[in-house]
């Protein structure tokens, strides 16, 4: 018998239809996985299910969980089941606390509001399930406050939370999202520890395919609000039967192609890279002429003199207040880290959240200063220069960031938002001219003309990633620094935009530093690999060597727990049979 | 390679057509129009010259001569509501703009500079919030003397560290923005950051504090007048005409009702166009009210 089924569930919102015809079950001890990208509509069944939906909302259909019709239940059953019977898990585990109560007493509170327990009791039991979900009490009293715990730690927090009470059904949306490979990992194998030892219920929603596949013993695959297929994980994955299957599986594994930048042969046709490019092929072949083709490029550029160099930079913040006048020991983000890029290499510096990754790369951006050591762009030390001395060296250098929301000021049109590096020209170009140079960056990252005159807000994620590529090409850079580039996208955007840097670093001779903690991106577009951890370059190589064999520890465990979509489709097939 | 990047571009013409669809902001508009209207009739001709004093027309009720009726002295009511609306609207005005003007400079200098300077500035912003302002401009009022001008000075100053505060809260959650970490990748400096990117996006903040702060001046006016600083007889204020009427509630309601429903309409006509404003300058607005 299911513990939840949901039956030819459709919604609409307003007069927009968000849902369209859900089937969907979930047996006790069962994990099912919902994958599918933004907009398909995950969300938006997990809302319902919990009955959180925006006022205007008319849901059809039947969504019945251990026997209560959910889409007829009052507000106060409903109340009565969620945190208690159903228990929801959020992306963000930043925003998901309240950050003036103490850990204990948010989980307490689902406890004492749902049994009636008093507080000492309550308390007891919030002792008990933190203490299982992996914060001890001796190490993490619950007088703790959120700020004062790390993300993954945070994370726990909310699942202790949706967990207190042994629920029968968990909802787990994006649950790991946020978080960087190895906590991931951990959080996942948390998870399953707690569906196997309470028999409860999980709805993982991702839009990883290879997280799902390695968590799930069904998944359910949605797009534009409708199930495109559903079944058991190995066989779904392994037959990709439905043609958006095997479109969202390939572009999970995709590796765009790439040349090396040889300005004379580079033919200067630009071509669009819409859709979801066929460039990947069997593991095997890419990973050996990928292989072949870093160990010729590498050692020819080493001879020339670095685009790059860092030498023994440090960056030092001060320490927690810890009196009126005292102050804790001085925290090293970066610690004695040098560097060298060479002009047209593409180079990643990997590794988790929080190990320095951010801050060494605004220091090459000349954005921050190290506290000690320095940094070269082209033999010039630009760390500790004025604006107006660093001018020559921002002309050559410029930056595509993670967020492809906030990285673009929502009261300024296209135009002018892409035009903002040409202010490093020496000579202004007229309105016209500029709006040429505009349109001809566009044009280069797959966009019209017609887009100059529209705000960031009409644009989609991917589209924003492309504007944000545009204006760091449009000075024609030599170096682009990308911070967590394509983390935020969804696969299939992710594939053209992998495609897109890479046809740029053919085409221009970009180079570019990678910040990652995501191991297939370093492995897709990057000759090179910097592992970095607590501050310290712990090991560096040529990327598939280092992905393949790893030595340090910290590049052993990143590597470990990168998921894997072969891997853990093989996994299941052996499992699933 | 030639690309077609000849667009026509948005003209004041079509933003003025979406500003009059936008329900609340044309109500606002309309009324904050009628009442600058009758302040700048009032200087051409009132139903009735205010300085004369008609005895024996005095406490008359509202009637199709007097459509406000009269006060004590016999003036006609709605002639003085007409004339206070210029110093009310007046002193409000140069006051907010007093505020505007030094206040928001000041926040983002110290929002951009961060460090002492914003410390500096803050702790001296706390020092003026410190003292209750109308208390202060009675203070001000009192050393230099009662009048429209010093009162206009006093409600100014107050209004400094409001809009210093509103500005730099609001430049400081921007800064820390992805965006303008690339506009300094393209070498722009803080002073151009600031007036291309922060102010722009801070600007609904500043609008919907300046709508508040000019309906507070409006009131504090009235408050220096109704205590005698303000604006000197014989020229009418809403606020003296308050004052006056506080003692003949009973017998002239009149007296009290009609500037006081003046200055109702006038700060709510203010409000619904700052919202209005602050919705057609945001590019996201695709609502209408």
């Amino acid at each position: 018998m299911s513990l939840l089924e949901i039956e030819n569930l459709s919604l609409a919102i307003g007069n927009r239809p968000i849902l369209k015809d859900i089937d969907l079950t979930v047996a006790p001890g069962e994990v099912v996985g919902l994958v599918g990208e933004s907009g398909s509509g995950k969300s938006m069944t997990a809302m319902t299910v919990m009955q959180l939906l925006p006022f205007t909302a008319k849901a059809a259909g039947s969504v019945r969980f251990d026997g209560i019709n959910i889409l007829a239940a009052t507000e106060d059953q409903m109340c009565a089941l969620r945190g208690d019977d159903i228990g929801m898990v959020f992306q963000e585990p930043m925003t998901a606390l309240n950050p003036v109560k103490t850990i204990g007493e948010q989980v307490a509170e689902g406890i004492r509001w749902h049994t009636k327990a008093g507080r000492a009791e309550a308390e007891d039991r919030a002792r008990k399930i933190l203490d299982r979900v992996g914060l001890p009490e001796a190490r993490f009293p619950l007088a703790r406050y959120p700020h004062e715990l790390s993300g993954g730690q945070r994370q726990r927090v909310v699942i202790a939370i949706a967990c207190a009470l042994k629920p029968k059904l968990l909802i787990a949306d994006e649950p790991t999202t946020a978080l960087d490979v190895v906590l991931q990992a951990q959080i996942l194998d948390l998870l399953r520890d707690l569906v196997h030892e309470n028999n409860m219920g999980l709805l993982l929603i991702s839009h990883d395919l290879a997280v799902v596949t390695e968590m799930s013993d069904r998944i359910t695959i949605m797009r534009h609000g409708e199930v495109m297929e559903a079944g058991e994980t190995a066989r779904t994955l392994s037959r990709q039967v439905h043609p958006y299957t095997r479109q969202l599986a390939l572009a999970s594994m995709h590796v765009p192609k790439r040349r090396s930048f040889f300005p004379l042969e580079g033919e200067m046709s630009p071509k669009a890279t819409e859709g979801v490019a066929s460039g990947s092929k069997a593991p095997g072949t890419t990973e050996m002429s990928r292989s072949g083709h870093s160990v010729a490029f590498s050692p020819s550029r080493g001879e020339t003199t670095p685009l790059v160099s860092v030498e023994n930079v440090s960056r030092l913040y001060p320490g927690r207040r810890t009196s009126f006048f005292g102050r804790g020991a001085p925290i090293h983000a970066v610690d004695d880290v040098s560097l060298d890029i060479a002009p047209a290499q593409s180079v990643a510096l990997v590794g988790r959240s929080g190990c320095g990754k951010s801050t060494l790369a605004r220091m090459i951006l000349a954005l921050d200063n190290p506290s000690s050591g320095a940094v070269r762009f082209r033999g010039e030390t630009i760390s500790n220069r004025g604006e107006a001395e660093l001018k020559p060296a921002r002309r050559d250098m410029q930056v595509v960031f993670q967020d492809p929301y906030g990285s673009f000021d929502p009261r300024q049109k296209v135009e002018k938002l892409v035009a903002e590096p040409l202010h490093l020209l020496e000579t202004k170009p007229s309105q016209s001219e500029r709006r040429e140079m505009v349109a001809h960056a566009l044009h280069e990252v797959g966009l019209g003309p017609a887009d100059l005159d529209k705000y960031p807000h009409e644009f989609s994620g991917g589209q924003r990633q492309r504007l944000s590529i545009a204006r760091a090409i449009i000075t024609r850079p030599r170096l682009i620094v990308a911070d967590e580039p394509v983390s935020a996208l969804d696969v299939s955007i992710r594939a053209q935009i992998l495609d897109l840097f890479a046809d740029l670093n053919g085409r221009l001779g970009i180079a570019y530093l990678f910040i990652t903690h995501d191991l297939t991106v370093a492995r897709a577009i990057t000759d090179e690999v910097l592992v970095m951890h607590e501050g310290r370059i712990v090991e560096r190589g040529v990327t598939n060597e280092i992905l393949d064999r790893p030595q340090s520890e910290a590049a052993q465990a990143l590597v470990a727990a990168a998921p894997d979509l072969h891997r853990a489709i093989a996994r299941k097939i052996q499992e699933q049979g | 390679m030639t690309l077609q990047t000849e667009i026509p571009r948005e003209n004041l013409g079509s933003l003025a057509a979406k500003a009059l669809r936008h329900k609340s902001f044309a109500a606002g508009f309309l009324v904050t129009l009628l009442v600058a209207g009758m302040a700048a009739l009032s200087f051409l001709w009132t139903p009735y010259d205010v300085t004369r004093l008609v005895i024996s027309d005095k406490l008359l009720a509202p009637s199709a001569v007097h459509w406000f009726g009269t006060d004590h002295f016999g003036r006609d009511v709605l002639s003085m509501v007409m004339i206070g609306a210029r110093n009310s609207i007046a002193v409000a005005l140069v006051a907010v703009g007093i505020g505007l003007g030094l206040g928001v400079p000041l926040g983002c200098w110290a929002a951009a500079r961060g460090g002492l300077v914003d410390e500096a500035l803050m702790r001296l912003n706390d020092l003026v919030f410190a003292f209750p302002a109308l208390l202060s401009a009675i203070m001000i009022t009192a050393i230099f003397g009662p009048g429209a001008i010093n009162a206009i000075i006093a409600i100014g100053i107050f209004n400094i560290p409001v809009f210093a505060r509103v500005a730099r809260a609001g430049a400081l959650a921007i800064w820390p923005r992805e965006y303008i970490l690339a506009a300094r990748a393209a070498g722009k400096s803080k002073a151009l950051i600031t007036l291309e990117h922060i102010l722009p996006n801070i600007a609904t903040l500043l609008l919907v504090q300046a709508t508040i702060q000019f309906a507070l001046g409006i009131l504090a006016e009235a408050s220096l007048s109704y205590v005698g600083l303000g604006a000197q007889p014989p020229m009418p204020s809403w606020g003296r005409m308050l004052f006056e009427a506080q003692t003949r509630m009973a017998q002239a309601p009149w007296m009290a009702i009609f500037p006081g429903m003046a200055i109702v309409i006038t700060v709510l006509a203010l409000n619904l166009l700052g919202d209005g404003v602050a919705d057609i300058l945001d590019p996201k607005s695709r609502r209408r009210r």
